[in-house]
């Protein structure tokens, strides 16, 4: 799989910026921290916009900057989209003029993405004739991002495209963001501070904390991780299911989704069958059952585990963290009595209910 | 309109030196604003505070030290005459010199501001579409800045319509050749030529009144605004 390498170095004026992550070069990675973590200027620094005097970037197997060679590649070179926090759009040009300003500055040969193509996905043609200032703030990042795309970038950079939006905008952009991967297989580097926007998109993560990598890897892991105390809400989440809508169960308002082979309710959803459903489970919302399930039980989400490991709770101290696998890493937040009562322990079969949310 | 005695040829020649002048100005100017306006450089103070020297010295001041730099021997007159085999001082050539330092912060400071105004987010925007900085520049920055050209364009040609002590001092009072407006003007006044006088302050009021009148009404329908 190809690969994004990154090592930046610098000291700033006390902020130490001392960041080294490899990225797969597929789906979304999130990179995700509090605010003076560090993200932007990571991502600046992927881009060629910034440039610190120690660093070194491989893309797959090109090399963009490697200080101690002397390489340092332009950012108008690099074949990257950049979507900013404000949509930076021309006010000289229209809507169609800004759309096509990078894809006509691209490479012929290299262009693999189709203007109507993007119109569509981003629902742009009513948009082509109007004036930039003329716009709103979700349809002039919905240009932004489909001005960035047009230029067929290897790699697409989100610095919180979504954050100067208000709640409701932000619900009518996520969804053509979740689109673009899944169409259009760019990877994507999307910098943000909220978990809500994460949860749904990415595949990979890499979070910072005060300037450097607190954990990276695949989203299920990182946040299944025990040792990340402190760390936002992380511990919240219970676990991320990838699975499949099966059938909708209308007059129950309920939704039957497949993960792993088994069936999963949830409320009802707006797709159709067959959907890939991402679904969140907060570990609060797990309990376990040691030896078998009662017969009959108004639970209606049950998974067999093993338990891995139990770990302190960040928030609460009369409760712990136990660590389940369900095919997948899974949380469970429950109190110490429970701990004791049932002596968990690693290795041991138990039955995790929980009730679940879908992301999408 | 007709007057007798009247002798138009410094109207031509004054509008013929601002125009010249201007060109020279943005191809000098621009660069020195652009510069100003993305260095960090610690000569940055420096240089602005060169480039408005003109606005605060007696035009007769900067005539001097332009008189001599422009001759035989100066500095920058040296040089010509060896490359051309005449001097700078008192020809069209010279005053087109002269004006453009004259001039110069008047169309550096407008400049300047504009593309302070711009910034640095739409550039970063278009080289992460692939465009060369040159590129972006002319695509990007220079329409975004179209109000401080306006500005600096009316500037700078105002300003060298009405000078009066640099041509003095640099162009001497040659007709056709350095005889300018303002001068041709003070020449009648001398002589008590009240008609002609009036007439070509006329001229010139009457122009720099319409010119600015109309850089305001086209600045005001502008499309870019650019906080």
């Amino acid at each position: 799989m190809n690969r994004l390498d990154a090592r930046f170095y610098i000291d700033y004026p006390g902020f130490c910026f001392d960041v080294a992550c490899t990225v797969p070069l597929e789906g979304t990675t999130a990179v995700f921290g509090s605010s003076g973590s560090g993200k932007t200027t990571l991502l600046r620094c992927i881009a060629g916009l910034t440039r610190v005097p120690s660093g070194f970037l491989q893309f797959d197997q090109a090399v963009w900057q490697d200080d101690a060679q002397g390489i340092f590649l332009p950012v108008e070179e690099r074949r990257v989209g950049v979507v900013f926090q404000e949509a930076r759009l021309f006010p000289h040009l229209t809507v169609t003029q800004n759309l096509k300003y990078g894809m006509k500055r691209s490479n012929p040969s290299l262009r693999r993405i189709d203007f109507d193509h993007v119109s569509e996905l981003l629902k742009l043609e009513p948009l082509f004739e109007r004036r930039v200032s003329h716009l709103s703030g979700g349809e002039q990042q919905r240009v932004a991002i489909g001005r960035a795309l047009l230029t067929s970038p290897q790699l697409l950079l989100m610095d919180e495209p979504l954050a100067s939006l208000d709640q409701q905008r932000k619900k009518e952009i996520l969804p053509f963001i979740q689109k673009l991967n899944q169409e259009l297989r760019i990877p994507v580097l999307y910098v943000s501070h909220d978990l809500q926007e994460i949860l749904p998109l990415a595949n990979h993560m890499v979070l910072l904390k005060e300037g450097k990598v607190a954990a990276t890897g695949p989203i299920q892991e990182v946040f299944s991780r025990l040792d990340l105390p402190g760390l936002v809400e992380s511990n919240m989440v219970g676990a991320i299911l990838e699975t499949r809508i099966v059938e909708h169960e209308p007059q129950f308002g309920l939704t039957r989704v497949e993960f792993l082979g088994q069936s999963l309710f949830l409320p009802q959803q707006a797709l159709p069958p067959g959907t890939p459903l991402r679904v969140q489970i907060l570990s609060r919302d797990v309990s376990l059952v040691v030896g078998d399930p009662p017969a009959t039980s108004s639970v209606l989400n049950t998974l067999e585990a093993t338990i891995v490991e139990v770990g302190e709770s960040p928030s609460d101290q009369y409760a712990v963290e136990v660590k389940l696998d369900v095919g997948c890493p899974l949380l469970a937040m429950i109190t110490r009595k429970s701990l004791q009562q049932l002596r968990l322990r690693p290795g041991q079969k138990v039955h995790a209910h929980f009730k679940a949310v879908a992301l999408n | 309109m007709n007057v007798p005695g009247m002798d138009w040829s410094p109207l031509w020649l004054t509008m013929q030196l601002a125009g010249v002048t201007v060109i020279v100005l943005l191809l000098v100017g621009t660069p020195v604003a652009w510069w100003l306006a993305c260095t960090r450089s610690r000569f940055r103070t420096l240089v602005e505070a060169i480039v408005a020297l003109p606005i605060v010295l007696p035009p007769t001041v900067l005539g001097f030290y332009l008189l001599v730099a422009l001759g035989p021997h100066g500095l920058i007159g040296g040089p010509w005459k060896d490359m051309t085999g005449s001097a700078l001082s008192f020809t069209f050539s010279g005053l087109v010199i002269a004006s453009t330092f004259y001039s110069l912060p008047f169309v550096v400071q407008p400049l300047h501001g504009a593309f302070e105004a711009v910034g640095k987010k739409p550039l970063e925007a278009a080289w992460s579409l692939g465009a060369s900085k040159l590129d972006a520049f002319f695509t990007v920055a220079s329409p975004m800045a179209v109000r401080g050209y306006l500005s600096a364009v009316v500037l700078g040609f105002a300003h060298t319509l009405g000078e009066f002590g640099v041509v003095l001092m640099v162009g001497g009072n040659i007709p056709g050749v350095t005889k300018v407006l303002s001068i041709a003007i003070y020449d009648h006044v001398e002589v008590l030529e009240y008609t002609q006088a009036h007439v070509l302050s006329a001229v010139l009021l009457i122009f720099s009144f319409l010119i600015l009148a109309i850089v305001y009404t086209i600045n005001r329908r502008l499309p870019i605004h650019v906080s």
